[in-house]
């Protein structure tokens, strides 16, 4: 962070390039690395929870997650906000989190 | 993106398309080519176009006139591997491998190759078995295939993260690229040509909308080849760290050979030729890919056939596995899939076009152009757009912005160089002697020469002039291949126009017209006065400034076309 950015906060009020600048790298980061969280998460649960033969449900959650990986980053640059990106992405996240942490053994 | 959802889709497509565009154009044209890899491989032995013309045989005496060879060449080998005549590939070839690595090799599928035994291979006649004529070592279109997903220079791990990477950012370039037209079959029947920026940009919508499922497609199909290394969660949660089982339910056809440890002790090899006709008969005489034999000539000794991919989309091929001593059926695998592998091995299939007649691995091969030309004219668009901002400075004497020099540079290393090199590629086949010893390396290292020749040239000159230069000597380079080619042992146009070599007649005059066609854009380029252009560019310049910022820019221009329209430009 160089000064210009520290001083505009200080100052409360960052100059317009700059807030489009980190409204960008916080959408970035939302899109490409929670996106690929995300669909690594639906990956993982469609592999283990589609009513198929482990070999199908582990090839039909990988095939998908490319899919959900593309509207992930779309959303993210999408929504109305960057607060609106991360919240999107969380919402399917954490219950597929905590459903795979259950059926992972997590609470052993 | 605070200004609708088409708006920030607009500046998603721009920005995701720039920061890729440049090695995304190389993947597209590298594994264009890659379709007709087969015959650029061809062409580039020539000592095999005069003994091409070899008579048909059937399948099965091919595979027992390999056997006769292999048994008095390398009887002991641990693997031998016959690559049948088929109606694309008239050649016989057999390879075969050489005592065994101590290290024990890897999973397939799931990790990259692993260094086997030296592995030996010859051409030979499908009918006597004799060898013909060794070829001068190239890796040939093969390199170009490598070059498309491992690249050059690097471990194959990190270049095949680089594409993946690469094309997801393609992917969403594309999809949200479709979101931002509000008129995209109108789009289709829009060219306006010599306005400059609109020209681009309707050169940019046409290669992009004519072939737009070709490049979702081709996209997220290559996104599929590789899909278990970009994306590994589900087998890791699913199988957990259990390799062996995971290849053998996910990638069923490594089961083919069989895994389990057989007798070693000496036994004679049943003949293959009726292996082979037994494997025909059982997929309604389907042609046959290729023969494995395993352990050749112990009790333990398999033979595997593996199905021809001509007329089925799928890249999983049924296999069949016979017993090498006793000629029993073992197992056989790949006819009845199930849904999802079945739909996996169809979207690697796809990717991989090998599956189809010559007309459709042309429709292919030209889309595939289609979506280079569209990552070419997305690249310039944003120049030209960005050099607008820098009209004012330019009327005044003053300079462009260093990123604007860049992606000037990187354009026209990625967009002229490439070509430029590939065709030194093909001239340094045929020049550099066929008996050099580590020709096939050298080959790739003057490749990679003319480029970087080209990217040092271009960076530090990136002007209109350059521009014309580079894509001037790529087209005088692959036009005047059909003239190289007779004159340094190849079939020539004339002669290889006869039946049996069209391979060598449609590489030259592929060459030909691309050449021409490289050569007519350098003439183009040289013909444009820039001056009208330049009091353009200041009116656009004017205007601009009104907005702010390269993103309302750029939203400007792809979401309200007629917003910039040439209209208000005097004559």
């Amino acid at each position: 962070m160089n000064s210009r950015t520290q001083e505009a906060m200080a100052g409360g009020r960052l100059s317009a390039p700059m807030r489009h600048r980190i409204e960008v790298m916080t959408r970035a980061v939302a899109g490409i690395g929670g996106g690929y969280v995300l669909s690594s998460l639906c990956a993982a649960a469609l592999a283990l929870f589609l009513p198929l033969a482990r070999a199908e449900s582990v090839i039909t959650g990988t095939l998908a997650s490319f899919v959900i990986y593309t509207c992930a980053v779309m959303w993210a640059f999408a929504a109305r906000s960057a607060a609106w990106a991360w919240g999107g992405l969380a919402a399917p996240a954490v219950p597929l989190a905590i459903a795979l942490w259950l059926r992972l053994g997590g609470a052993s | 993106m605070k200004d609708g959802f088409r708006q920030s889709m607009a500046w998603l497509h721009t920005w995701s398309g720039l920061l890729v565009g440049w090695v995304l154009f190389m993947v597209f044209l590298a594994g264009t080519s890659a379709y007709f890899r087969d015959e650029i491989s061809f062409w580039m032995k020539p000592e095999l176009h005069a003994v091409a013309r070899a008579a048909a045989t059937s399948q099965p005496l091919a595979a027992s006139a390999a056997v006769n060879f292999l048994q008095a060449k390398a009887a002991s080998s641990p693997r031998w591997t016959v690559d049948l005549p088929s109606s694309r590939e008239p050649a016989l070839r057999a390879s075969w491998a050489g005592p065994p690595a101590p290290r024990a090799s890897g999973a397939p599928g799931a990790s990259p190759p692993q260094r086997r035994g030296r592995q030996e291979s010859a051409t030979l006649d499908p009918t006597t078995g004799e060898r013909m004529e060794t070829p001068r070592q190239t890796r040939g279109g093969d390199f170009f295939y490598r070059l498309h997903f491992d690249l050059h220079y690097m471990p194959a791990r990190w270049g095949r993260w680089i594409v993946g990477v690469c094309a997801m950012f393609m992917l969403v370039a594309i999809v949200s690229g479709v979101v931002t037209h509000k008129r995209i079959f109108k789009d289709f029947f829009t060219f306006r040509p010599k306005k400059g920026q609109r020209s681009w940009l309707d050169a940019h919508n046409a290669t992009a909308v004519l072939a737009l499922p070709y490049h979702l497609m081709i996209t997220y199909t290559g996104l599929v080849t590789l899909m278990f290394m970009y994306m590994p969660w589900g087998p890791e949660v699913v199988y957990k760290g259990d390799q062996r089982t995971y290849i053998s339910e996910v990638f069923p056809s490594s089961n083919a050979a069989g895994n389990a440890p057989r007798s070693t002790a000496p036994a004679p090899l049943r003949p293959v030729a009726e292996m082979a006709q037994a494997a025909s008969r059982a997929w309604d005489s389907a042609p046959i890919a290729r023969m494995v034999v395993s352990n050749p000539n112990t009790a333990g000794a398999t033979v595997t056939f593996h199905r021809h991919d001509t007329g089925s989309l799928s890249s999983i091929q049924a296999a069949m596995v016979f017993d090498g001593a006793t000629g029993a059926l073992l197992s056989h695998f790949g006819d009845d899939l199930p849904a999802a592998s079945q739909t996996r091995g169809v979207l690697y299939g796809l990717h991989l076009g090998r599956f189809s007649a010559p007309l459709v691995r042309w429709l292919f091969f030209l889309s595939g152009l289609a979506g280079s030309v569209m990552v070419a004219t997305g690249l310039l668009l944003w120049a030209v757009k960005e050099r607008q901002k820098f009209a004012k400075a330019l009327a005044k004497g003053g300079r462009i912005g260093f990123g604007l020099r860049l992606v000037d540079g990187l354009n026209i290393t990625a967009v002229a160089g490439l070509p430029l090199a590939m065709a030194v590629f093909f001239w340094a086949n045929r020049l550099i002697p066929a008996g050099l010893a580590g020709r096939a390396d050298l080959e790739i290292g003057v490749f990679f020469g003319a480029w970087a020749l080209c990217a040092s040239a271009g960076l530090a000159l990136p002007t209109r002039r350059m521009w014309q230069l580079q894509i001037g000597i790529a087209g005088a380079l692959l036009a005047l291949v059909p003239m190289l080619n007779p004159l340094t042992g190849g079939a020539g146009l004339w002669t290889s126009m006869a039946p049996g070599l069209w391979r060598v007649a449609g590489f030259d005059s592929s060459c030909l017209m691309i050449g021409a066609a490289l050569l007519v854009a350098a003439r183009t380029i040289g013909v444009r006065k820039p001056a009208g252009a330049r009091k353009r560019v200041q009116i656009d310049a004017g205007r601009s400034a009104a907005t702010h910022g390269a993103s309302k820019e750029t939203e400007g221009l792809l979401t309200s076309p007629d917003s910039l329209s040439a209209a208000k430009v005097p004559r």
